[in-house]
Formats: structure tokens, C-alpha cells, sequence
């Protein structure tokens, strides 16, 4: 029985024949009205959010936005006040037990055993699923080759660096085949060569039709994985959209250009505005351009200003960040880390 | 009730394929039982007058080995403590496992490692003059009792490890709680010694009452009610413990 369980969810994310009350058109996670308190904190306060299935949503915010205690309500790690939650078509609370076979969860902190190797830790998540030990061992086996860890396989896990061990944790999240994966800050921590590896591979999870919620501090990495990004800050989704509705809002990529002769400022605005997505300022001496969605920007500004006989010092391409994000719109920055959402996201300890 | 038992041997076996590669835990059941032996025979075993035994080695070896089980939960609590830190408990829990499974375990794992250090510090005993008086049934049971008293114990260290904030804290605070209850006890010097308020506490204490009884089951001594009333004790320590410990498993993951 505990065999033709793992069986079930391994076909799952081809989702041919759903399991469960599910109906095709459900959505892969629905929360409505999501409440959650630590004491005084309100860490979830009336949270709305919808996940198409196959879709990537990227949850955007601060430290202490709300983002982790989303992930543990959602993963029936922590049990909502008020509200309501479901995944794969169960509810986060009434449902728990079989929720759980329906998901995977890989954290900001790489949650496997440092005293087991690679192999032995995805084999215990695999028998933990109900799988037989050597349908788990072959299970491993092929995640840990897909991770490009096969090497590293007999090595105890405290060898590891600490991008390999966030890639083993991301295998242990798919021992399963889960159609809905749970990201909490997948790349926090990590240098980019190891960054960019882990968005390749959520990059091909999305492309397999595996659901994703992911949570990040960072604008760049929602916008590459994510097919739409809600916004949260306080407990609250204060703005949602894909990216590119949301870098619109913020006012998307600027140039910003810093001439030899800074009283020819005005002639630049004039030559810029041709390529310009809204008209160019000067502030400080400095030329911005909004030049959303358009590649090649820098070298088509440094033609056109050559042409007109406008020497550049310097030109930079600016992405907006987190911080233009929450500028745009609540006014004020992204707040400092608050303690609360990591120590709780630890021991359970509320703020 | 399969699957409980299924996920149980799981992570029982993870915690004893692990224990070898953290040669630190490996010394606390290995070499120290044997030190602590050594001391009590050859420093205080000459000053400690123990009428109606052969020898201290006789008086020590039952008393020391319940000492050393209710210690071998210490394990437990430091392991929990770790897994908790560490997120593997958020890990456990996200799995559709069984809930209990990650403690009974833990505790299961507990016995493999105390039955370990037993034979290490009855093999010790026998080096220095210690001896078994009884059949070879008494003496089996003498170790059925041991297993059982420090499987108690793990639940004890479980709860302890879920209360906790940190393994450190674990370590002091069971060590500042269970060190005491072994001394005060018949375990080291005979209780018609000790000052009258300790004696008191000591008659009724839970390890007298079992330290008593595996001396009748190795020495045959007067069992008296020991027996029972060790293995009532143990009982009672799991059935209150054990759910404590459990639902603390509940509450620290936010749950």
C-alpha cells in the first residue's frame, strides 16, 4: 500500500489523471483570507493568493514580510489562525496528512543530515514517502545525478559545500515528484555560479509542469523564474502581477548617463527621447532613460549621443530592486530584517 | 500502525548509521561508562564500607550501569535539539510520515546504543572482580530491566530536548536534573548513610528502587517488591513522558 502511494504522486505532475477532490480547473495553491499570529505579530494579516497549476509564482519581499510563515502554513508546518488554504486540492488543515504527499519542500537552510551521506539522505526521504528501500535508493541515485552530485553520493554531507548541500536539499524536495514544490529563498546565501545553477533547475522543474511557490528577497530572481510575482510586505500582498505589469509600475530599466560636459544635458535629453520608454530626466548632472524591455540599450545611447557630438563619461544599465519595488509603491523602502520571521521559521519561537 | 512502525525503523536506523561518524557521542557510551567504573572501584570502592556484598565491585556494577542507562538518553536530547535547529524536524514534518515516528525513533535508536554501553561496562565489571551470583535468567532479566529503564529515560531526554533552546542548554539542564536523582540514591554508597533527609528521598527514589532490583537480579539479593516497582517506575515514566514529549514535538514545530 505505502508502494502504490509513491507511485500515485511520482505520475502526479503529468497530471493525467488527478488524484484527489481536485478538479482541473482548481487552482495548484489557493489561500483566501490568511491569517497568522506570533503574539502581537501579525505575520500573515488577510492574505489572498491564487497559484495556477504549472505556474510559477514568485512571493517578493522583506525579511520579516510574511514570506516564510506563507511557506509553513502552506506546507502544514504551522496552522493558521483564521483563513483558509488549500494545495493540490487539500485543505492545509482539515487535509494535512495527504497534502503532505503532495508536496516538496527545499528551505533557505539546507535541511538534510550532515552525518548521513547524499545517497543515505535522499534514500530516508524516500522511505520516508512510503517507497521500499530500494525503489528509494534508485530514486536517490537519479536525483543525484540529475544534481551532478553522483560523485559526492558516498560523501558524508558535512564535506559539502554549501551549494551542493542546497542542491541535495532540493533533491530530497523532489524524491517525491511533488506537482507543487515550496522554495523558501532558494538562493539566499549562495554565490552566483551556485545561484545561477539553482535557477536553471527550477527553470526546467517549471518547464516539467511542476507548480512553484518561491519566496525572495530579490527582483531579479522573480523576474526570471517567475510567471507572476505578488508583492508582500506586513503580512499583506500589497501588489501582484507578472513582471513585467510590476517593473511598469516601478518604472523598469534605466539608463543613466554621465556626461563630460554637463550643461549639454538638455541636447542629450533631446537626443535620447527617441529611445526612450518615457521621457528622460536629469537629476544631479545625471541623464535617465527609461529603457524597459529593449536589449542593446547601452550601445544604441552611446551611437546616438557620439553622433551628436556628446561625450560620455560614463553609462550604466540600472535594474530596479526590491527597494524601487516598495518606493513605487507604498513610498517608503523595503524595511530593515526584522528578527521575527527567521527565529520563528527556526524553533518555532514567535517574535 | 505499519506505517508508524515502518518510519520508526527509518529513522532509527539514520540515527544509528550516523552515530559512528560523530566519534564525540561514540566516546560517551564507550570509553566514559569504563572511566567512571575504574574511578569508583580503585578511588572510593576502599572507603566505602558495603556490608552483605562480596565485594564493592559487586556493590558497583548494578548501581552504575542503571546510572549509566538513564544517562544514554542524553543522545536523544541532543539529537532532537539538532534536528530541530537544523530544520530537519520542519523536513520530517512536511513528509507524509507517521508523527510519531521521529521520537520513537530517536528513542528506539536509544535502546541499540545502551545495550552497547551495558555489555562495555558488565564486560568492565568482570575485569575488576565483579560477578554474577544468580541464574542465568535472573541475569537476562537484570538486562531486560536495564533496556527498559533506559528506554524510559529517552523520553524523559526527548521531552527535554523539544523544551530546550539550544543542545548546550540540553546538556546542563539534564545533567543538572537527572545527576543528582542517581546520587542520592543506593547506587554508589548504601542509603543507611546518608543524612536522614536524603535518606528519606533516597528509599523512594526511582533509581534506588531499580538499582535494588538489579542487585537482586545479579547479586540475589532480597528482591522484595524492586522488581515490580522498578518496572511499574519505568512504565510510569514512559506513559507520562512520552506524550509530553510528543506533544512538545507538535508545539515547537509551530503546529
Amino acid at each position: 500500500m505505502a508502494g502504490s502511494h509513491y507511485h500515485a504522486s511520482a505520475h502526479a505532475s503529468a497530471d493525467a489523471a488527478p488524484a484527489g477532490p481536485r478538479s482541473t480547473s482548481e487552482a495548484a495553491v489557493s489561500v483566501s483570507a490568511l491569517v497568522k499570529h506570533f503574539g502581537d505579530v501579525r505575520a500573515l494579516d488577510g492574505v489572498d493568493l491564487e497559484v495556477a497549476q504549472g505556474s510559477v509564482l514568485g512571493l517578493l519581499g522583506p525579511n520579516g514580510a510574511g514570506k516564510t510563515t506563507m511557506i509553513r502554513v502552506l506546507t502544514t508546518l504551522l496552522k493558521p489562525d483564521a483563513g483558509s488554504a488549500r494545495v493540490a486540492g487539500f485543505d492545509v488543515v482539515r487535509d494535512a496528512a495527504r497534502l503532505r504527499a503532495k508536496i516538496g519542500l527545499a528551505g533557505q537552510y539546507a535541511a538534510v543530515d550532515e552525518n548521513l551521506t547524499g545517497l543515505e539522505n535522499l534514500t530516508m526521504v524516500g522511505r520516508l514517502y512510503g517507497a521500499r528501500r530500494a525503489v528509494a535508493r534508485a530514486r536517490a541515485a537519479e536525483l543525484l545525478e540529475r544534481f551532478e552530485l553522483s560523485d559526492a553520493a558516498g560523501r558524508t554531507v558535512k564535506t559539502y559545500s554549501g551549494g551542493m548541500r542546497r542542491r541535495l536539499d532540493l533533491g530530497a524536495a523532489l524524491v517525491a515528484k511533488p506537482p507543487v514544490l515550496f522554495l523558501d529563498e532558494p538562493t539566499t546565501g549562495l554565490d552566483p555560479r551556485s545561484r545561477l545553477q539553482m535557477w536553471e533547475t527550477i527553470e526546467a522543474l517549471a518547464a516539467e509542469g511542476t507548480t512553484v511557490l518561491l519566496t525572495t528577497q530579490y527582483l531579479d530572481e522573480a523576474d526570471r523564474l517567475a510567471s507572476t510575482i505578488a508583492v508582500i510586505d506586513h503580512g499583506r500582498v500589497i501588489a501582484r502581477g507578472t513582471p513585467d505589469e510590476l517593473k511598469d509600475r516601478v518604472g523598469g530599466e534605466h539608463l543613466e548617463v554621465s556626461l563630460e560636459q554637463v550643461e549639454r544635458a538638455p541636447q542629450a535629453v533631446g537626443v535620447l527621447a527617441s529611445m526612450a520608454d518615457t521621457p528622460p530626466s536629469v537629476a544631479d548632472g545625471l541623464v535617465s532613460v527609461g529603457v524597459h524591455r529593449r536589449s542593446g540599450a547601452i550601445m544604441e545611447a552611446v551611437r546616438m549621443l557620439d553622433e551628436a557630438g556628446i561625450e560620455v563619461r560614463d553609462i550604466a544599465l540600472r535594474r530596479p530592486t526590491l527597494d524601487d519595488v516598495f518606493l513605487a509603491l507604498t513610498g517608503r523602502a523595503a524595511q530593515a530584517p526584522e528578527q521575527g520571521e527567521q527565529a520563528v521559521g527556526a524553533g518555532g519561537k514567535a517574535a | 500502525m505499519r506505517r508508524l512502525l515502518s518510519d520508526t525503523l527509518v529513522i532509527a536506523e539514520r540515527n544509528l548509521v550516523r552515530l559512528p561518524r560523530a566519534p564525540e557521542l561514540l566516546l560517551a557510551f564507550t570509553v566514559q561508562p569504563i572511566m567512571f567504573v575504574l574511578l569508583f572501584r580503585y578511588v572510593f570502592g576502599g572507603a566505602i564500607r558495603t556490608r552483605g556484598f562480596g565485594s564493592y565491585a559487586d556493590f558497583l556494577i548494578p548501581g552504575i550501569t542503571v546510572q549509566n542507562i538513564a544517562f544514554g538518553g542524553f543522545v536523544t536530547a541532543l539529537g532532537l535539539n539538532e534536528d530541530l535547529h537544523k530544520g530537519l524536524i520542519d523536513r520530517f514534518r512536511s513528509l507524509p510520515m507517521a508523527r510519531a515516528a521521529v521520537l520513537a525513533g530517536r528513542t528506539s535508536a536509544d535502546i541499540v546504543t545502551n545495550a552497547l554501553s551495558v555489555v562495555i561496562l558488565v564486560v568492565t565489571g568482570l575485569l575488576i572482580g565483579f560477578s554474577f551470583h544468580t541464574s542465568l535468567g535472573a541475569a537476562l532479566g537484570g538486562f531486560g530491566l536495564l533496556i527498559l529503564f533506559g528506554y524510559a529515560f529517552s523520553w524523559v531526554f526527548a521531552f527535554l530536548g523539544m523544551l530546550v533552546s539550544s543542545p548546550e542548554a540540553a546538556n546542563s539542564v539534564g545533567f543538572i536534573a537527572v545527576f543528582p536523582l542517581t546520587f542520592i540514591s543506593s547506587a554508589f554508597v548504601p542509603v543507611a548513610t546518608m543524612p536522614a533527609v536524603l535518606k528519606a528521598f533516597a528509599e523512594v527514589n526511582p533509581f534506588t528502587i531499580t538499582v535494588d532490583a538489579m542487585r537482586s537480579l545479579w547479586l540475589g539479593t532480597p528482591a522484595g517488591n524492586n522488581v515490580w516497582g522498578a518496572v511499574l517506575w519505568s512504565l510510569a515514566i514512559i506513559v507520562v513522558f512520552a506524550p509530553l514529549a510528543v506533544a512538545r514535538y507538535r508545539a515547537a514545530a509551530g503546529g
